[in-house]
């Protein structure tokens, strides 16, 4: 029963043949088998979430007409705010806070019914790849308990693709749903900036974070994107548009016609050969599908790291400015309110945190703003440009998500530009604020480990990922004989 | 020895530049949709945007855009067609995010002007004082420091942090630099900030209450020798929480710069603090280094582009300007210059209007809000508008006294026991058992008696010596405990003694 998608749950639930209690119980199960290993969770929330189950139960036997995902169970990235739910950010320094307010998404999830089964780990507010930065411990790699499961996220894939939930929620500053998604072998969403309400979100950098949902299939991310999705006056970023027909793009799975661009300076040197030679055949299966390939050039893409690593941490260095020891988490030492503040900070907050912090506080100063900050923000006008005339040549643009498969825990924990360029195609959807899909798109030959497929759209075009994304998926499947993560090693 | 503020003007030129916070009078915050009632329960106004809970995320209050556009437009500014607001980051325990949401670069009112009648010893001066910018931000929590010497965060046992105020909108108004003042300067800051405190209040967008705090003025002062063109170093004093403080604490940082200038020695760049009890002013907290505030546009909101329809409608609304005002109840109510000035000084235009609208003759009711209300106000050393006397009291009892219902005398009694609390005047009249007595028989009564009692003056008086009557008169005020119209008693027995006027 975990191991169905979400949508084959939702059914099951539907017609009653599982009741939500059940299926919560289940994956509780499952998670108490498995994430000694895999260490995906931060926070169970057992009695909260077997009561909504209950909840969704007793409207069911009521006869209520209820929301598609209704009773279906979902992992929660620990950086959103769920009322009186602990959430870390994978910080010490906010240890112990239990928010008093539900994230807009929180809000969303429990007005379809879904069933929060807790709070996943991931790097220290989202600053990483690999979720080794994690204030509390690395999460594992289903597929090779010895790798990192990708990051920030790395814990909503991780516990996605070890079955211990059909759906989480992730966030993606620069590629943390995305990365993970690909080195995990499930699918990953980055909506458009906007399409999905940052209230309670906490926020790393507010201009490039943003949620979006973690499955197991296209149509699994496409059903909870719908549910989370939309105008939310809390936040003033958020688009005030109807949410793009996500679930009919999914289930239509058609790429006759449609052409695609494939970005030139997103392949070659740097990338792993068995992640190359799946997204070729990615590619050759739309062909035969009858989408036309085309390439496209994004030349300034070649600065959008050195853009990300100054608009990043400065935003990062104002949005956690706030951790100061006074109202909530952490407080440790003595002596003035500035010096508990010093020593909080000093005890509380991670080296990577630190790095950026340090950092953006450097980009931001007088006198070195405009070479830093003021430039970075030239760079990402035109890394929108070149999004702006490639997809006036491509209605997608296509690259592999990650340039590797999931590298090994510790192998890159000293190697901060190391770890940075493994967000190198990525990023560039995040500064222009476009949306973007990655979907599993095979195992590398030379290690067995998933590669994953991403796929770019235009600002409000999300639909477009869906389509395409699970017309794709759909013939993988057929070639696999299996869904993907059934290949992978049993963790019992 | 301190150096004369004579001596002062006549070596030194005067540079000012008036920075004014104003609290608006919005129902709810700059960010969020908390309750901005003052003097409410210590953080009991609070939300998890005003508290900056991590997380959470502003949205701009369309109230308080449209209250600072029309703050613009009643200085003469433009107003951008596009602005934004940006992050001043900083450490402070009452600022919850730790970086105040602000306008730097962008703001929405540019390049406006005041234009100012200024009472001097020299007669009414035009002063105009240029705009350089209006802009939005949010006020931050309250500390209250306890413990330690000086009541400030350095020394205290500990402090207790209210947010209800953390979030409030605050518009921040900045003049360029006000030059050719001379020696009006200190008069030219406080009528500035009371034109501006008069605007503001027209436009009905602050309480503006500067003992409060919601409306607060940094004055920024620097001396130059007579006939230099360069700037001197400016110092900027903070605290100055009343328009007699704008005029005491300009003038007393000239002194003080005169004085350091004098000794050939520079004055220091540095905020002050300005002591009412004392008139002077000492340094704020000395910085180790220069501030750096690193702004950068705040991400999590939007620009603000109002659009021209907007802008043009909002004008349209705006009040009569104070001084177009003035000019028209002057006219109307045909007032002295002297009269006139008198009663902006004292503050007391709205409630003389207010009376006068309310029926009261404008020389009546300007009496007495100039005269006896005045009086009180200043023995309390609170502003007339605060006393527990309303336009519609001073109305009524402006109508007794017409009616020849009450006496002068009376009246005043009738207005010290409404300030005191005692009720409406018909209320003070009726406890205190204040009757005129205008009946004609009581009063030939008394007469009666004060001519047997007095039958040398009335004989007096019978016989052509009218000034005499004034004895008699008394007699019969005190017959009658005060209650006697006096001007009656007076036509009465002059004809019961055969006399007349």
């Amino acid at each position: 029963m975990i191991r169905q998608s979400a949508a084959d749950m939702a059914q099951a639930l539907a017609k009653k043949e599982v009741s939500a209690e059940e299926l919560t119980k289940a994956h509780f199960e499952r998670i108490s088998t498995v994430d000694s290993k895999v260490k995906a969770f931060l926070h169970l929330d057992t009695e909260g979430a077997i009561n909504a189950a209950k909840d969704v139960d007793q409207r069911r036997s009521r006869g209520e007409n209820l929301p598609t995902l209704a009773g279906v169970p979902l992992a929660l990235k620990d950086v959103m705010t769920q009322k009186g739910i602990p959430t870390t950010c994978g910080s010490k320094i906010l240890e112990g806070w239990r928010p008093p307010y539900d994230s807009t998404v929180v809000t969303n999830l429990k007005r379809n019914g879904v069933v929060i089964l807790g709070k996943t780990n991931m790097d220290e507010f989202a600053m990483g790849s690999s979720t080794e930065n994690s204030a509390f411990h690395p999460t594992h790699n289903p597929w090779d308990l010895t790798r990192i499961p990708g990051g920030s996220g790395g814990g909503s894939s991780a516990a996605i693709s070890a079955f211990e939930a059909p759906l989480a929620i992730g966030t993606d500053t620069g590629g943390s749903i995305r990365q993970p998604a690909a080195v995990t072998g499930t699918v990953g969403v980055k909506p458009t900036y906007g399409g999905v309400s940052r209230y309670g979100l906490v926020a790393f950098s507010s201009s490039l974070d943003q949620a979006g949902p973690c499955a197991r299939t296209v149509l699994d991310a496409a059903l909870l994107h719908e549910a989370i999705a939309g105008h939310d006056p809390k936040d003033s970023t958020s688009i005030n548009a109807p949410v793009p027909k996500v679930v009919e793009a999914a289930k239509r799975a058609d790429v006759k016609g449609l052409k695609i661009g494939v970005i030139k300076e997103l392949q070659g040197e740097g990338y792993q050969k068995g992640v190359l030679d799946r997204f070729q055949e990615s590619l050759e299966i739309l062909s035969s599908l009858g989408a036309e390939i085309v390439e496209v050039s994004c030349p300034s893409f070649d600065y959008a790291l050195a853009a990300y690593y100054l608009i990043a941490p400065s935003e990062c260095s104002s949005n956690l400015a706030r951790f100061d020891a006074m109202r909530y988490g952490m407080r440790t030492g003595e002596g003035s309110a500035e010096e508990v503040m010093n020593q909080t900070r000093e005890a509380g907050f991670g080296k990577e945190v630190k790095r950026r912090i340090i950092l953006g506080t450097y980009a931001l100063s007088s006198g070195y703003y405009d070479a830093y900050y003021g430039s970075a923000q030239k760079v990402r006008t035109l890394i929108k440009d070149d999004f702006a005339r490639s997809f006036d040549k491509a209605e997608i643009l296509v690259s592999p998500t990650a340039p590797t498969t999931a590298f090994k825990i510790g192998e890159k924990s000293n190697d901060p530009l190391a770890m940075y360029l493994n967000d190198i195609a990525t990023i560039p959807v995040n500064l222009a604020g476009v949306c973007a899909m990655s979907l599993p798109s095979g195992l590398a030959t030379e290690d067995s480990l998933p590669a994953g497929f991403q796929i770019m759209a235009p600002a409000m075009a999300d639909d477009r990922l869906y389509n395409a994304g699970a017309a794709l998926e759909r013939e993988l499947l057929a070639k696999w004989g299996k869904p993907l993560l059934e290949m992978a090693p049993e963790l019992l | 020895m301190a150096i004369s503020y004579d001596e002062v003007i006549t070596k030194y030129d005067p540079v000012l530049g008036l920075e004014v916070h104003v609290e608006l009078g919005t129902a709810s915050k700059m960010f969020c949709g908390c309750a901005t009632v003052f003097g409410a329960e210590p953080n009991t106004q609070v939300c998890p945007v005003c508290l900056g809970l991590p997380g959470s995320l502003p949205v701009v209050n369309g109230k308080a855009i449209e209250y600072t556009i029309a703050i613009g437009l009643a200085l003469n500014c433009s107003i951008a067609p596009f602005s934004r607001f940006a992050r001043k980051n900083y450490f402070y325990p009452d600022m919850p995010k730790n970086f105040q949401t602000s306008q730097y670069d962008e703001p929405i009112c540019v390049n406006g002007y005041l234009d100012l009648e200024v009472e001097t010893e020299d007669g009414v001066k035009e002063f105009r004082v240029e705009i350089e910018r209006v802009h939005m931000e949010e006020d931050t929590g309250k500390s209250l420091h306890v413990g330690g010497a000086t009541g400030r965060i350095h020394g205290a046992d500990y402090s207790l942090l209210d947010y209800n105020r953390a979030g409030i909108p605050l518009v921040e108004i900045v003049t360029k630099t006000i030059e050719g003042t001379g020696k009006y300067a200190p008069l030219v800051a406080k009528a500035y900030v009371k034109e501006l405190r008069d605007i503001l209040r027209g436009l009905g967008v602050s309480d503006v209450k500067m003992e409060q705090g919601s409306l607060r003025c940094d004055a920024n002062v620097s001396l130059r020798p007579v006939g230099e063109k360069k700037l001197g170093i400016r110092s900027e004093t903070k605290n100055v929480n009343s328009l007699r403080s704008v005029e005491r604490a300009v003038r007393a940082e000239m002194i003080r710069h005169a004085g350091i200038l004098g000794k050939g020695e520079r004055v220091k760049q540095e905020t002050r603090h300005f002591h009412e009890n004392t008139g002077e002013t000492t340094p704020g907290r000395s910085k180790e280094q220069a501030e750096d505030y690193r702004y950068f546009p705040e991400p999590d909101l939007v620009p603000v582009a109002p659009s021209k329809e907007w802008i043009e409608e909002i004008r349209s609304r705006l009040p009569e300007r104070p001084s177009d005002r003035r000019k028209r109840l002057q006219d109307a109510w045909a007032v002295p210059d002297k009269e006139m000035a008198a009663m902006v000084n004292a503050d007391v235009l709205d409630l003389v209007e207010e009376s006068v609208k309310l029926g009261a003759d404008p020389t009546k009711a300007r009496g007495w809000w100039l005269g006896e209300i005045a009086r009180i106000a200043n023995e309390r050393e609170v502003p007339a508008s605060e006393l527990s006397i309303s336009p519609k009291d001073v109305a009524k009892i402006v109508e007794l006294v017409g009616k020849g219902e009450l006496t002068d005398k009376l009246a005043r009694q009738v207005v010290e026991g409404v300030i005191n609390g005692e009720g409406s005047p018909q209320d003070v009249i009726e406890a205190r058992g204040f009757k005129v007595v205008s009946d004609d028989g009581a009063l030939l009564a008394a007469i009666e008696k004060a001519i047997a009692a007095q039958p040398d003056v009335a004989e007096k008086v019978r016989n052509g010596h009218i000034p005499a009557a004034g004895a008699l008169i008394g007699a019969v005020m005190k017959e009658t405990k005060g209650q006697a119209d006096a001007s009656k008693v007076r036509s009465l027995l002059l004809k019961t003694l055969g006399q007349s006027e």
